[in-house]
């Protein structure tokens, strides 16, 4: 899958760029994002008192607000520098990303946003758990959303050392510590107030940039993309605008794309923004929103893409950055000079930052509202205990964070984030659609759902090529997909059902009416 | 009867939302397939500068926020109105 590969020894850039060189430009845009993000820390620390302006900004954002926000999550550096990357060096084949990543969104809408709203409270698992019993479901469902947001973490931290150190020069090590600091102060202090506009900052920065590199490039082809891609296909030939050797075997790209579909709708740190607007109804226009930004900008790396191939070309972009992960920053270069990669880096770095901070938040609201409050205290916690814990919690993940990402350095973040999909899309998704549609399913058909769901898809990525082969030098790999999810999600749902047919939870069919009353009409 | 109104709703909302991710299903995966399995049709230019490919990639993206809007507008009006109907009859009690 995609993209920033973390690459090992020194980039040799061959190329006359100042990549790698200590940018003043990207310094005073990055002081100016960390001074505007803290100020609103600051700001949002003041306005955090109770756990519900923790969790989930005490459910005042507005679904524009929201919908940037949700966009500012879920925008990556993958997205990003990955797809522009792929694109400019491979054509095609890259822009099957650019789809990809959005064809989830639609999902969450009809299936979950609004239920999720509705239905639970701070996480995922307060709608799975609202009629089967507490304490299994609860830390089955930890199990998932802790899998995701670790793996996720990792790529994120991972992808942030080694990109920092291409665009700054600043040491790998130093980086990730920068960014675990930096997401700390955000998630401590400010809660999902302050984590929101750090996400509505960061959305708006990254489509502003985007839209102007693609306004630039556009600017040099008569404003006309068709132009654009002719420009490029009488460079490289024909071949860039048709399918290459990237999707050779079809079931791997069926079971990415199942992964990249369902996955979205099992994400934790996306699930729970759902709970900061007032209402279903603004759930809802939020996804609506996040959409179409998210779409504009997948649409723009078209643009961006195949205009970092003709304007910098294919070669030059992997001689500085094997993965092609400098395309967009090089287009800025030859574009808009130094202060505009400057600006373009520092955008990239404000990206990687915003979406850590939402992670950690998530995967503290699992540890302290899962699992402390609802397990430990079986629901009997004070807002301050709560808080307190919760705190706790974000201290300790963003340790583990930085910890893993120094850890794993070198290896391949788009593979990492793209096994978060799958295992959101196999461990979580499945039982969110079984719990708040199945009248009929049980405690024990959706715990089990939950755990093999989210264990198979563990110890199949264990046994694919990718680990077996490209990692551990093996010949053969005992499973032959890259990703699992064409086998985890259907197994997950097969589990669930079968389980759930095969006992009885006479509780969970008594609460479904009123259950399914709530996921329509909200609170009384 | 309010439980009879509610049940159609419920009812509704559910064929609706299912139908509108098969349909989604049906445009990704039908892409996806294409890709796989139809490389020539995918590489055949249009015109100079647009395959079929790249034209179908743009439409999944655009296909895929139609979809939220056309749910949107039908959520917006009829199953809004159908919950305050439902909120305004049971309300009295």
């Amino acid at each position: 899958m995609i993209i920033l590969q973390a690459t090992q020894g020194p980039a040799v850039p061959a190329v006359a760029t100042r990549i790698g060189e200590p940018n003043a430009v990207a310094m005073v845009f990055f002081f100016a994002f960390i001074a505007i993000t803290i100020g609103i820390t600051y700001w949002a620390a003041r306005r955090t008192r109770t756990t519900e302006d923790f969790y989930a900004a005490a459910r005042s954002i507005t679904p524009g607000q929201n919908g940037f926000a949700l966009a500012g999550d879920y925008m990556s550096a993958a997205s990003f520098l990955g797809i522009a990357g792929l694109v400019s060096t491979t054509g095609f084949d890259g822009l099957i990303y650019s789809t990809g990543w959005l064809v989830g969104w639609p999902v969450v809408l009809f299936l979950i946003a609004e239920p999720l709203r509705n239905i639970g409270k701070y996480t995922f698992a307060d709608v799975v758990a609202a009629r089967l019993r507490q304490t299994p479901v609860r830390i089955a469902a930890a199990l998932g959303t802790l899998a995701t947001v670790t793996l996720y973490l990792i790529a994120q931290m991972v992808g942030a050392g080694g990109l920092i150190r291409l665009m700054f020069g600043l040491s790998y090590e130093t980086a990730i510590v920068i960014v675990g600091a930096a997401m700390l102060a955000y998630v401590l202090f400010g809660g999902m107030i302050a984590t929101t506009w750090v996400q509505i900052v960061k959305a708006g920065l990254l489509l502003g940039g985007a839209a102007l590199l693609a306004l630039m490039v556009l600017s040099k082809f008569g404003m006309n993309p068709v132009a654009l891609f002719a420009a490029a296909a009488d460079k490289y030939g024909a071949g860039v605008l048709a399918p290459g050797k990237l999707v050779a075997a079809p079931l791997d790209a069926i079971s990415l794309g199942m992964a990249l579909m369902f996955g979205t709708a099992g994400l934790p740190h996306i699930l729970m923004r759902f709970y900061t607007v007032p209402d279903a109804r603004a759930a809802r226009t939020s996804v609506f929103y996040a959409t179409g930004l998210i779409g504009v900008f997948y649409l723009m790396t078209f643009v961006l893409g195949f205009g970092a191939m003709v304007l910098v070309g294919p070669e030059a972009i992997k001689a500085v950055d094997k993965g092609g992960n400098m395309a967009a920053p090089l287009l800025a270069e030859v574009l808009g000079g130094t202060p505009f990669l400057g600006f373009i880096a520092a955008v990239a770095f404000a990206t990687i930052l915003a979406v850590v901070a939402g992670l950690t938040l998530s995967g503290a609201a699992a540890l302290s509202h899962d699992l402390w409050v609802n397990v430990v205290r079986h629901g009997e916690a004070d807002s301050r205990e709560q808080l307190r814990v919760a705190r706790f919690a974000t201290i300790a993940l963003g340790v583990v964070a930085v910890l893993l990402g120094i850890l794993f350095k070198g290896q391949n973040v788009a593979y990492m984030v793209s096994l978060a999909f799958a295992i959101a899309a196999s461990g979580n998704f499945p039982a969110l659609v079984l719990s708040i549609f199945w009248r009929r399913c049980t405690t024990e058909g959706v715990v089990s759902s939950m755990v093999l769901g989210t264990l198979s898809t563990l110890v199949l990525i264990w046994l694919s090529p990718t680990i077996q082969v490209d990692i551990l030098k093996h010949t053969g790999a005992w499973f032959p997909l890259k990703n699992p999810a064409l086998v985890t999600i259907p197994l997950s749902f097969a589990v669930g059902v079968l389980v759930s047919l095969a006992t009885r939870d006479e509780i969970a069919v008594e609460r479904f009416a009123a259950v399914e009353r709530r996921m329509h009409v909200g609170e009384a | 009867m309010s439980e009879h109104r509610f049940r159609s709703l419920a009812e509704t909302r559910w064929r609706i939302a299912v139908s509108l991710t098969a349909v989604m299903v049906a445009i990704y995966f039908g892409f996806i397939l294409l890709i796989a399995y139809n490389k020539p049709l995918m590489g055949r230019l249009l015109t100079r500068g647009l395959s079929v490919g790249v034209l179908l990639g743009a439409l999944v993206i655009v296909l895929s926020w139609v979809l939220t809007w056309i749910y949107v507008r039908w959520a917006n009006t009829h199953y809004d109105a159908g919950l305050d109907q439902l909120r305004r009859a049971e309300a009295p009690r």
